[in-house]
């Protein structure tokens, strides 16, 4: 990554609890990654996992922030937020695994799909999660690995 | 085929139609677990679904749906015919099962499809 240019710098704030507005983060990187020419399927992927790195944030903390850098060939993101953290990543990882309340459920969200999903469509996935503080998701999707 | 030529078959309320005139459908993919949506739909694809809130309309654009269909007449409310109006995406009402609304789909020659294949 290091010498090569920053096409495009994205940071946003992502609110926990706040329904209405989830998924316009990922739309927006959806619509900038469409400009830059990126092909579908790599687009897709990358969509994919930041959706759920969007939605774990709206589902299960407080606040958070999201960042993505776009290069020629490689796409970085970090989503960094105050929440509850994850006690047990390897369970977190499970599909199907989830802490969400049912409510959440009801509405189709946090049916315990959202790491596995980010970790399928990424190249480097990097969890670093402290309870009682907050989970900062860490993901690299390189143009060079699609067929 | 157009969005237009599924709201009979389907005996389907229009909610949101501004533009289903220009609007194809090449496949289809029916859930209501969005992680599942947005996971395995493929662009292009009507989506069945009894989810109606306005995050539905989040997933259909992320993934490239031009029409959602909710089944079993669930309630739509203000916000999510806000979101689908602004972002282009087509809403369908049915009294059809989601079951029933794949089945009628089918009939008219649309696929099953999957994200890879």
């Amino acid at each position: 990554m290091g010498e090569d240019k920053v096409l495009v710098e994205i940071e946003r704030e992502i609110v926990g609890g706040d329904f209405q507005s989830a998924g316009d983060v990922s739309s927006e990187l959806k619509k900038v990654l469409q400009q830059v020419g990126f092909p579908p399927s790599f687009n897709r992927r990358i969509v994919i996992a930041a959706y759920e790195a969007e939605m774990n944030v709206v589902i299960h903390a407080y606040r958070g922030v999201f960042t993505t850098q776009i290069y020629e060939d490689q796409v970085h993101i970090e989503v960094d937020d105050q929440g509850p953290g994850i006690p047990d990543l390897e369970l977190a990882f499970q599909e199907g695994y989830s802490t969400a309340p049912p409510h959440i459920r009801e509405m189709g969200f946090g049916a315990g799909y959202g790491l596995s999903n980010m970790k399928k469509c990424s190249d480097r996935l990097e969890i670093d999660t402290r309870v009682g503080e907050g989970t900062k998701v860490i993901m690299d999707f390189f143009l060079n690995s699609e067929e | 085929m157009r969005v237009t030529q599924i709201v009979e078959p389907l005996k389907a309320e229009v909610v949101v139609g501004e533009r289903m005139e220009e609007q194809d459908i090449e496949g289809g993919y029916c859930g209501d677990l969005l992680s599942d949506c947005i996971a395995n739909a493929k662009e292009g694809s009507v989506w069945v679904t009894i989810q109606s809130h306005p995050n539905t309309v989040a997933v259909a654009v992320l993934v490239g749906i031009p029409c959602i269909v909710v089944s079993n007449y669930q309630e739509i409310n203000e916000e999510t015919r806000k979101r689908a109006q602004k972002e282009g995406v087509t809403i369908l009402r049915t009294s059809l099962t989601s079951y029933q609304a794949v089945s009628v789909l089918f009939s008219l020659g649309i696929p099953g499809t999957k994200r890879h294949g």
